[in-house]
């Protein structure tokens, strides 16, 4: 360690501070209480938490996409379909339904490979326009084949042996599974050197490119790391209902509740989505009797927080108190650093 | 909805005729319903051209127009054709007011929050709509029109209502382009569009400007809307497919031109059409795949806009 | 206005016309205050623009352009004919856009432009930039006729010399502050020199 001198004391960088430690904590454990649930409450409760569980996993996905690659998809929901009709194949052919979930995600990879050199030349309204397209014709190529179940949907076969609580349980425990593969997998990514370059780009693309930056690569990399976690929640999806209908599979209503967690939540963060997913769900339980109205109200907020608070709430709290709970940036300290504390 | 809405869908049924003439018949249908499309797409064409903006909402608005005729015609009991110089004044206020205080508010953030701004709009009218009325399909009472055609040489026949309705986006193509090109307030639009601080130093109001675009933008919207109507049936949720529709001509013919967009809707209609005539669930998929070539193929479309 | 780059001119051309709101002080016109007075606004009131790099309309012809100038038009001498008189050239392009037009007459359409709106005060920013020397002097041959008219031209010039040799008045921006201003015929080059790279405190507590 260098010697201070009279002059500047040394800069020191890190990459997370204490409150970041306190929520690690804090995150196994709240991972460590949700795997015991099955056990201890009703399922009604699972199954409320395995929705919760699902959106939060996409709005998680749509962030990378629009708050770190600043591709604003309208049709994420091409991919849950297609994770949704890998299992109904998968599952028809023998496969136990759970085991089909990486498939589904591995489904949905291989499917927007091609789709990304599509869409990815298309700048803004015409990528978003893009990709609600693709989804609609998916869905209208899936209403062609008679054996995927048409137009009036198919049913998931492998699961009928099982007992219904049972199944319940496996079901929460992977929509669980997926859903901390989706947050850990996001922080991963963006906590690395690639999200660094995505924090760039979304920046400033110029710039970024300027210093070497890939920018092509790096939104390609997002959008299949988007889609294969799009394809994980279909699974999930086909699993929990125990059946699958291309129309509503296909819908760009998912969109819709991606886009509001994210707007309302903020974008562009990780705790983001979470706070979001919370909100969503709390509107949707105590408006559940008003149908349609959470969807209104939810819109509303929405737009109003995409024009008066761009960064969401967790943007507002996160800079009022100053938190991370999911560190992917960079500290610098000036001074030696304090007795007993590492640095990186 | 997977056929494309045609009120004078007619195969033909004449004994003896050739498959030439279906076909004949058929890329005939597609021009027709290009010319509603067209109406439909010059809005969101008028909007992106002039400001970039990327309207979302624009299929539901155009259902919120239905339904408000719908209100009108059996209110006031007039004919369809009346509502519309009821309706599109009324989309006009609304169109200003959205631009003004909704759009470029958000346009005022950032390019992309319109898209955010306008998809939540969609949803909420969706679902405002689906909450008060029902969800049951309704179409615009066309009364002796609906039935009406014109026979043309003893195997085509051309519907009232589709030659009304194309003769109309025609005229408001035309009447828009000129309104852009000879007209001083037009000259300020595409000033204000072309450089929104130059413009604003020789004395143009470009936020007010921009509102009277999002105006005609929107009373198009209501022609559109209605138009549809009288097509085939809405219900709250057919807002989504229209605007696909809309964007569909819009890119296929061009993004920013407007005699472009009559063309984009005009093939968008023949690609519908002909693919409805090869599998009757095939139509609006052919649409897709036309303008997902065209993307792929190129973006700027089949007619490029002038010097921007 | 003369100055160094970065000395702060355009931003204050910029500023007067209305393209940027002032972080402290006002703007005074005739003893009115316009500080919050919108652009389009105060071309009502007679202060015109004419941009650095010239920001013409390209999906406007040259006549075009010079009719949307007059869009918030004082009354006054200057319309599409007086133009014409002006830059008799431009009568048999009118029609093309302007994409096509060198940088001496995209120039000189731009001051048309300006002055369809019969300004009281002519904000000129940087008219020289990327133009030949000859071409220059030809934009400035045209600034008596826009004095006579009774209007007043404010000048941003990089050009010391040409500055100084055309204008009543001149002021010396650096770092955002006037660091001379007089007539200038009552300016020393040395002293012009001075203002301009910030030597005057130096020299003046050199002097004693």
């Amino acid at each position: 360690m260098s010697v201070a001198s009279a002059a500047a004391p040394p800069l020191r960088v890190t990459r997370s501070r204490r409150s970041a430690a306190w929520s690690a904590v804090l995150g196994v454990a709240a991972v460590v209480l949700l795997a015991s649930l099955p056990y201890v409450v009703h399922t009604n409760i699972t199954g409320l938490l395995v929705n919760v569980f699902i959106l939060l996993a996409l709005a998680t996905m749509w962030n990378l996409l629009a708050g770190y690659a600043g591709l604003i998809s309208v049709g994420q929901q091409a991919y849950v379909g297609v994770g949704a009709y890998v299992v109904l194949v998968l599952a028809g052919d023998g496969l136990n339904p759970y085991l089909a979930i990486p498939f589904a995600a591995l489904g949905a990879l291989v499917v927007a490979v091609p789709t990304s050199f599509l869409v990815l030349r298309l700048r803004n309204e015409y990528f978003a326009i893009a990709t609600w397209v693709v989804a609609e014709s998916f869905r209208l190529i899936v209403l062609h084949f008679p054996s995927l179940g048409g137009g009036t949907g198919a049913n998931l076969s492998g699961l009928g042996g099982i007992d219904p609580v049972l199944r319940q349980a496996l079901t929460y425990w992977s929509a669980l599974a997926v859903v901390v593969a989706a947050i850990l997998g996001a922080y991963l990514l963006l906590r690395s050197r690639f999200g660094l370059d995505l924090t760039a780009i979304r920046d400033n693309e110029i710039g970024a490119r300027s210093v070497g930056v890939r920018i092509a690569r790096a939104k390609r990399i997002v959008y299949l790391v988007a889609a294969a976690g799009a394809g994980a929640v279909g699974s999930l999806l086909i699993i929990s209902q125990l059946n699958v209908q291309a129309g509503s599979i296909f819908n760009v209503q998912w969109s819709a509740y991606m886009i509001f967690v994210a707007l309302i939540g903020g974008v562009g963060s990780i705790e983001g989505p979470i706070i979001g997913t919370l909100i969503f769900f709390f509107l949707q339980q105590s408006l559940a009797d008003r149908g349609a109205w959470y969807l209104i109200i939810l819109g509303g907020i929405a737009v109003i927080m995409a024009m008066y608070l761009p960064r969401g709430l967790w943007g507002l709290i996160g800079d009022r108190f100053d938190l991370k709970l999911f560190p992917v940036g960079y500290w610098m300290h000036r001074g030696p650093a304090p007795a007993g504390r590492e640095t990186e | 909805m997977s056929r494309p809405p045609t009120s004078a869908w007619r195969k033909s049924a004449l004994p003896g005729a050739g498959s030439g003439v279906i076909w004949v018949n058929a890329v005939v249908q597609g021009i027709l319903l290009g010319g509603l499309y067209a109406l439909f797409a010059c809005g969101l064409s008028l909007m992106f051209g002039v400001m970039r903006v990327v309207n979302l909402a624009h299929g539901d608005f155009a259902v919120l127009a239905a339904y408000l005729a719908l209100a009108v015609i059996t209110g006031l009991h007039i004919p369809v054709l009346w509502s519309a110089l009821v309706v599109a004044p009324l989309f006009a206020v609304v169109g200003y007011l959205v631009q003004r205080f909704i759009i470029q508010r958000s346009l005022d953030v950032s390019p992309l929050t319109t898209l955010l701004v306008t998809f939540g709009l969609s949803i909420v009218i969706q679902n405002a709509l689906l909450t008060t009325l029902s969800a049951n399909s309704q179409s615009l009472p066309s009364g002796s029109l609906a039935s009406a055609s014109v026979q043309v040489n003893g195997q085509l026949s051309i519907g009232y209502v589709s030659a009304i309705v194309f003769a109309t986006s025609v005229v408001v193509v035309g009447a828009l382009q000129l309104f852009l090109s000879r007209t001083g307030l037009g000259r300020q639009v595409r000033a204000a569009s072309d450089d929104q601080e130059a413009a604003s130093i020789v004395g143009v109001n470009v936020r007010h400007v921009y509102g009277i675009a999002a105006a005609i933008a929107f009373a198009t919207v209501a022609l559109a809307g209605i138009a549809f109507g009288m097509y085939s049936s809405f219900d709250p949720a057919a807002g989504p497919q229209r605007l696909i529709f809309a964007f569909e001509a819009v890119v296929i013919g061009g993004m920013g031109s407007l005699w472009g967009t009559l063309v984009g809707g005009i093939i968008l209609g023949v690609a519908q059409v002909l693919g409805a005539q090869v599998d009757a669930g095939f139509g609006v998929l052919a649409g897709h795949l036309v303008f997902l070539a065209v993307l792929a193929l190129r973006p700027s479309g089949l007619i490029p806009a002038r010097i921007t | 206005m003369i100055g160094a780059n970065g000395a702060g001119k355009s931003t204050l051309m910029r500023t007067i016309a209305g393209l940027h709101a002032p972080l402290a002080g006002t703007i005074r016109l005739d003893g009115q205050d316009i500080t919050r007075v919108p652009a389009h606004k105060r071309v009502a009131a007679g202060i015109v623009l004419v941009p650095e790099g010239r920001r013409l309309f390209a999906s406007l012809t040259l006549e075009e352009n010079l009719k949307v100038g007059a869009t918030r038009a004082r009354r006054g001498r200057w319309n599409l004919g007086r133009v014409y008189e002006l830059f008799p050239w431009m009568i048999e392009r009118r029609e093309r856009p302007t994409a096509f037009l060198s940088g001496g007459e995209q120039q000189a359409v731009a001051i048309g432009r300006a002055l369809m709106a019969n300004p009281r005060i002519l904000l000129l920013d940087e008219l020289s930039l990327g133009l030949a020397p000859v071409v220059v002097h030809r934009l400035y041959d045209i600034l008596p006729e826009l004095l006579a008219s009774g209007m007043t031209v404010l000048l941003v010039e990089q050009d010391v010399t040409q500055a100084l040799r055309v204008s009543d008045w001149a002021h010396c921006l650096l770092e955002g502050r006037i660091t001379l201003s007089g007539r200038p015929h009552d300016l020393a080059p040395a002293d012009v020199e001075a203002a301009y790279f910030g030597l005057a405190e130096k020299r003046a507590s050199g002097r004693g």
